[in-house]
C-alpha cells in the first residue's frame, strides 16, 4: 500500500483597490449600472494608448516585498493576445518573463510548525470584461442566445501571484490562502472580498508517492472563490486521483472549473488546449524600473506581517486562537484589549465579537475588557447587546454593566422569593423587629445570584415582600 | 476668392494676419479647391462644411482622430466609425486655431506606398494622374501639392510621410520617434508610428512641427523636445558635415534620374559650403526592409485585433462568436491587412518568435549602431528617399514585394527611430524626385536647416505644371 503525497501549487488573483483602472483614470468599482465605468482606453477605441497607474505598479511592488520576493529593477509589460469579447484590445496588457516581482517566500504557520512556500512571481496585468450570457446553459457563451458585455471592469489592476508547488494538504493551502487574503487586507491594497470576484484562486493538485520528489500529472481547479470551497475541491481531487493510481490509472491533464457561488455543482471539465498566446514586449509602454528609493520607502512601511504575528501569538495562546485572530484580523484588537486571562479575550474575540458583527478596529479595547471582565456576573443578553454596539463611538461599558443589574428587577422576584422561603427563621426574626437581618438576606440573593443582581433593587424588593 | 494653388502655410497665414482675407473666406477657397479638383485625385475621404478656429485650414490622415469627424484609416471595417476624441496632435492643432478642412485618403490602415490600397478608391498624383501619389499618406501629400489645403498631417511607419511626399514635390519630416504624441492615431506598429507634416516649404514643415512634438501625458513613449524648434532662416551650409551613405544611393532599383537628381542636390550641398564625405551602412540597408517586415506586421498583428465586430465599426451577424469575428475581418479587412495580420501573428508564434521577432529586435539593434556611427562623422546622411519617381495605378499592385522595395531607402532610419525629411530636389521624367536628410534622434532643426538652405537653392517649383495651366 502507497502512501500518497498530495503536491499543490496555487495562482492568486487580487484586484488592487486602486480609485482608477490599470491603464486609464476610469474609476474602478463593484455593482455600477453597466458600462458607466468606460473611456476610449478601456473600450480599445482605434489609437488609445495605456498609461499605467503609478499607485497600482507601487502596491504590487509593496506585495512583493510582503512576500519576500525581489523587486525587479527593470519590468517591462507584455501583450498577451487572444479573442474574446470580455477583451477589448485582442490582447491583455500583462507581464511575461520580465515579471515586477519574483523569487520569493513565505513562512506559513501551522499547528505542527511553519511551512515555507515558495512564490515563483507576483505580476501586473488587467483585467478582462465582464461576459453576461444571456440564455442557453451555464453561463457559458457556448450555447447562450446572446452575450452582452459590461467593460467596467475592463482595466482593473490585477496581481497575479504564482506559488510553487510547495503545498501538501487541502488544509495547508487553504492556511496559505486565508494568510495571504489576510497579508493583502493589512497592506491595504485590496478588499480582497471573494464574494465581489476581488480575489480568486486557481489551484494545481497533483499526488505522488510519498518519499519521492517527482512531479506527476496535474490538474487544475479554476475560479475558486471560498476556502472551505477550495480545502474541499483540493480533498477531493486528491482522493480522486489517488484511487485513480491505486486502480492501476494514469490522472489526465485536465481542467475543473468550478461555478462560482455554487458549490456542490460538480466542475465542467475540460481538456485544456495548450493556446499560442504570441506574447510580445508591449510597445506601447516604456519598461517599469522602480527607483530604489521608492523601493526602500515601501518596504519601511511594511509592519509586522501576519504570519509573524501568528507565531508570536502563538506563544501565549495556542496556533489555532493565534491563526484565528490574526487571519480574522482580530488580532490587533487583541493587542489592545486588556485583561486576564488572555484566552478568554481571545476566545470572546473570536467567537461572540465575530457573531456580533462589529468592525474590530472601531472597537475601544479599554472598554471591551470592562464588558469581559464582567462576562460571567451580567446577562449573556446584556452581554451580546453591549458588544453589539461595542464598536459605536460614545459605547461605554459602565452604560451596560449598571443596565444589566437594574433590568434583572424582574428576574429577581423568584429569587427573593426563594431565598425568603428558604430563611423562615431569619425572616420572623425580621418581621419580629429585627431590621439588621435585612443585609443577611440581600447577601443570600447577591449569593444566589452571583453578584450580578444591583443591590439597591434588592432591597427594595425584599423590604417590600417582608412587609407582606 | 483665393486662388490656393500656390500658397504656402505661412502665405495663407499672412492674408489673415493682414486682413486681406477672413479665417472663412479663405477656409471656403480650400474647399472649393477641393470641390474643382478632387473629383479626379480622391484626395480627401471627408471633408468639412465648417471647422471652428481663426487660423488657417489643416487635413488629417483619416488615421488621426477627430472627434465627431469619421475616421477610417481607409477601412472598410471602420467605415461608420466616428471617434469619441481628438488625437493629442489634432487637439494641438485646433488649440493653435488650425481648421479642419477634411480627412485625407490613405492605403487600409497605412499598409502600403501608393493609397492603391485604400478600401475607398485609390488617390491620383496631381503630376500625373494616372500615377499614384505614394503611400500610405498619398492623400495627404496630394491634396498639399494640388493645392486642396495649406498644409497636412501624414504618418510614417515605413515611409509613409517621406515616401509620398517625395512623390508628389512636396516636404514630408518623419520626425524622431517619441516627439510626437501617437494618442489617437489608429495603430499600425507601435514602435514605429510616427505623425509628421506635410508642407509646401520647410519652413511650414519646421512650424507645423513645433506645434504637435512634444510629451504628450497620454503617450508614455514621448518626450519633451531637448530644444526648441527654430524656423529656418539659414541659406547655407557652412560647417555641416553631409555623409553618402553608398549602399543607400547605390541599391538595385534607383532610377538613373533619381540618382542624377540627388547627384545635383549633393553637389549643390558643396557649393552652399557643406563639408560631403562618402560612408556605408552596409547592414542596414541589407536588413532594414526585411528586419522592418517582421517587426510591422507583427505589431500590427496585435494592434488589429481590436477590429473585432463587438464595440464598433463593421460588423457582420452571424450565429456564433468565433463565426461573427471571421466574417466581420473577412470583409473588413482588405487583402494587405489580412497578409500582413498573418506575416505578424506567424511570426510572433511559439516556436518562431526567437527566429522573427527576437532576432529582428536584436538586428533593430545593430542598425541603430550602425546609424549612429555614421552619424558621429556626419551631421547629416542624403539618399533618395524613393528609389522611384511616382509609378502608374496598378504598375505594383499584383506584386506586394515589389511595393515594399518602394520603402527601401525610408525604412531604414525609422528603423533606428531617427528623422528623416524629404524634400523636392528636381525633376526626372516630369517627375518629382525627393531628396531624404537622415538627422541624429532630435537633430530636427539640423534637418530644417539643411532642407531649407537646399530648398533656397534648389528653387524647385512645388506646383505641378499642369494645374498651374
Amino acid at each position: 500500500m502507497t502512501n500518497w503525497q498530495s503536491v499543490i501549487g496555487c495562482e492568486i488573483h487580487v484586484h488592487l483597490g486602486t480609485e482608477t483602472k490599470m491603464f486609464c483614470r476610469c474609476a474602478t468599482g463593484f455593482g455600477d449600472p453597466e458600462n458607466t465605468r468606460t473611456c476610449p482606453v478601456c473600450l480599445a477605441h482605434p489609437g488609445s494608448l495605456p498609461v499605467p497607474n503609478a499607485r497600482a505598479i507601487e502596491w504590487t511592488i509593496k506585495l512583493g516585498l510582503a512576500l519576500g520576493c525581489e523587486i525587479a529593477p527593470r519590468a517591462i509589460f507584455h501583450r498577451k493576445n487572444y479573442f474574446y469579447p470580455d477583451n477589448p484590445k485582442g490582447y491583455q496588457i500583462s507581464q511575461y518573463d520580465e515579471p515586477l516581482c519574483v523569487d520569493g517566500a513565505v513562512d506559513v504557520p501551522g499547528p505542527d510548525g511553519s511551512t515555507r512556500v515558495g512564490i515563483v512571481r507576483a505580476h501586473l496585468e488587467e483585467d478582462a470584461a465582464k461576459n453576461v450570457h444571456m440564455g442557453g446553459a451555464e453561463g457559458r457563451i457556448h450555447g447562450a442566445d446572446r452575450t452582452l458585455v459590461d467593460f467596467n471592469r475592463a482595466g482593473t489592476p490585477l496581481v497575479e501571484i504564482v506559488t510553487r508547488p510547495d503545498l501538501h494538504s487541502a488544509e495547508e493551502a487553504k492556511r496559505f490562502l486565508q494568510l495571504l487574503r489576510q497579508t493583502v487586507r493589512e497592506l491595504g491594497i485590496s478588499n480582497a472580498e471573494m464574494q465581489e470576484g476581488s480575489m480568486r484562486f486557481d489551484v494545481n493538485v497533483s499526488v505522488r508517492p510519498e518519499g519521492t520528489d517527482e512531479l506527476r500529472t496535474r490538474t487544475e481547479l479554476k475560479n475558486i472563490n471560498s476556502f472551505n470551497f477550495a480545502a474541499q475541491g483540493i480533498e477531493r481531487e486528491i482522493q480522486r486521483q489517488i484511487a485513480i493510481y491505486e486502480s492501476g490509472g494514469e490522472v489526465e491533464q485536465e481542467t475543473l472549473h468550478f461555478v462560482p457561488g455554487i458549490e456542490d455543482a460538480p466542475p465542467l471539465r475540460s481538456k485544456e488546449e495548450a493556446q499560442d498566446y504570441r506574447y510580445f514586449p508591449e510597445p506601447d509602454l516604456v519598461p517599469i524600473q522602480p527607483p530604489a528609493e521608492l523601493i526602500e520607502r515601501v518596504r519601511a512601511e511594511l509592519g509586522e506581517l501576519p504570519a509573524a504575528r501568528i507565531l508570536r501569538l502563538a506563544e501565549e495562546l495556542d496556533y489555532s486562537l493565534a491563526e484565528g485572530l490574526v487571519t480574522g484580523g482580530r488580532d490587533e484588537l487583541y493587542s489592545r484589549t486588556p485583561g486576564e486571562p488572555r484566552r478568554t479575550v481571545a476566545n470572546v474575540l473570536m467567537n461572540e465579537l465575530t457573531a456580533a458583527g462589529v468592525d474590530p478596529a472601531n472597537v475601544y479595547g479599554d472598554e471591551l475588557a470592562r464588558l469581559i471582565e464582567a462576562r460571567d456576573r451580567i446577562p449573556r443578553e446584556t452581554f451580546t447587546k453591549a458588544l453589539a454596539a461595542s464598536a459605536d463611538d460614545d459605547f461605554d461599558a459602565g452604560a451596560y454593566l449598571g443596565e444589566a443589574l437594574i433590568a434583572d428587577a424582574s428576574e429577581l422576584d423568584p429569587v427573593i422569593e426563594q431565598i425568603i422561603a428558604a430563611h423562615e427563621e431569619q425572616v420572623a426574626a425580621y418581621r419580629a423587629g429585627k431590621e439588621g437581618l435585612l443585609g443577611f438576606l440581600v447577601g443570600q440573593v447577591m449569593r444566589e445570584t452571583q453578584g450580578k443582581a444591583n443591590p439597591r433593587i434588592v432591597n427594595e424588593r425584599l423590604r417590600e415582600k417582608l412587609r407582606t | 476668392m483665393i486662388d490656393t494653388l500656390r500658397l504656402t502655410a505661412k502665405d495663407a497665414n499672412a492674408l489673415l494676419s493682414s486682413g486681406e482675407v477672413s479665417a472663412d473666406e479663405l477656409f471656403v477657397s480650400y474647399r472649393n479647391a477641393v470641390e474643382q479638383r478632387d473629383a479626379e485625385l480622391n484626395c480627401f475621404l471627408h471633408v468639412c462644411d465648417d471647422s471652428p478656429g481663426e487660423g488657417i485650414p489643416i487635413a488629417f490622415k483619416d488615421l488621426i482622430s477627430t472627434k465627431g469627424i469619421p475616421t477610417t484609416a481607409g477601412s472598410r471595417i471602420l467605415q461608420n466609425y466616428v471617434p469619441l476624441y481628438d488625437a493629442t496632435v489634432a487637439e494641438r492643432c485646433k488649440g493653435r486655431g488650425l481648421r479642419t478642412l477634411g480627412k485625407t485618403n490613405m492605403d487600409e490602415f497605412a499598409m502600403g506606398s501608393s493609397t492603391e490600397n485604400s478600401a475607398f478608391g485609390p488617390t491620383r498624383n496631381p503630376w500625373d494622374p494616372d500615377r499614384v501619389p505614394g503611400g500610405s499618406s498619398g492623400g495627404s501629400a496630394a491634396a498639399v501639392a494640388a493645392g486642396l489645403v495649406p498644409w497636412a498631417l501624414g504618418s510614417d511607419t515605413g515611409g509613409s510621410v517621406k515616401q509620398p511626399a517625395a512623390l508628389c514635390g512636396v516636404v514630408g519630416l518623419r520626425p524622431t520617434y517619441g516627439t510626437v504624441s501617437r494618442y489617437g492615431i489608429v495603430a499600425f506598429a507601435s514602435s514605429l508610428d510616427q505623425v509628421g507634416p506635410i508642407t509646401k516649404t520647410v519652413a511650414d514643415c519646421a512650424f507645423l512641427y513645433s506645434v504637435i512634438a512634444g510629451r504628450d501625458s497620454c503617450d508614455t513613449t514621448t518626450v519633451e523636445l531637448p530644444e526648441r524648434i527654430e524656423i529656418p532662416q539659414t541659406e547655407d551650409l557652412r560647417g555641416l558635415r553631409v555623409g553618402v551613405p553608398k549602399e543607400l544611393n547605390e541599391a538595385d532599383g534607383i532610377e538613373r534620374g533619381v540618382s542624377a537628381a540627388v547627384e545635383r542636390a549633393i553637389n549643390l550641398c558643396r557649393d552652399l559650403g557643406a563639408d560631403v564625405g562618402e560612408c556605408e551602412l552596409p547592414r542596414s540597408v541589407e536588413y532594414g526592409l526585411p528586419c522592418y517586415y517582421l517587426v510591422a506586421p507583427s505589431e500590427a498583428s496585435s494592434n488589429l485585433a481590436r477590429y473585432d465586430g463587438v464595440r464598433y465599426g463593421l460588423r457582420v451577424d452571424r450565429d456564433g462568436i468565433r463565426e461573427m469575428y471571421e466574417q466581420t475581418r473577412d470583409e473588413g479587412f482588405g487583402d494587405e491587412p489580412k497578409r500582413r495580420i498573418m506575416l505578424g501573428a506567424y511570426a510572433l508564434s511559439a516556436g518562431y518568435y526567437e527566429a522573427f521577432y527576437g532576432q529582428a529586435q536584436k538586428v533593430r539593434t545593430v542598425i541603430r549602431n550602425e546609424f549612429a556611427a555614421a552619424l558621429e562623422r556626419f551631421d547629416v546622411l542624403v539618399s533618395p528617399t524613393s528609389p522611384t519617381v511616382a509609378f502608374p495605378l496598378g504598375a505594383k499592385t499584383d506584386n506586394p514585394l515589389a511595393m515594399y522595395l518602394s520603402d527601401v531607402l525610408a525604412i531604414p532610419p525609422n528603423m533606428a527611430g531617427l528623422p528623416g525629411l524629404s524634400i523636392p530636389c528636381g525633376l526626372s521624367d516630369r517627375l518629382p524626385v525627393g531628396l531624404q536628410l537622415i538627422g541624429r534622434q532630435f537633430s530636427e532643426n539640423v534637418l530644417f536647416r539643411t532642407g531649407h538652405a537646399l530648398e533656397q537653392a534648389l528653387a524647385f517649383d512645388p506646383v505641378p505644371p499642369r494645374l498651374a495651366a
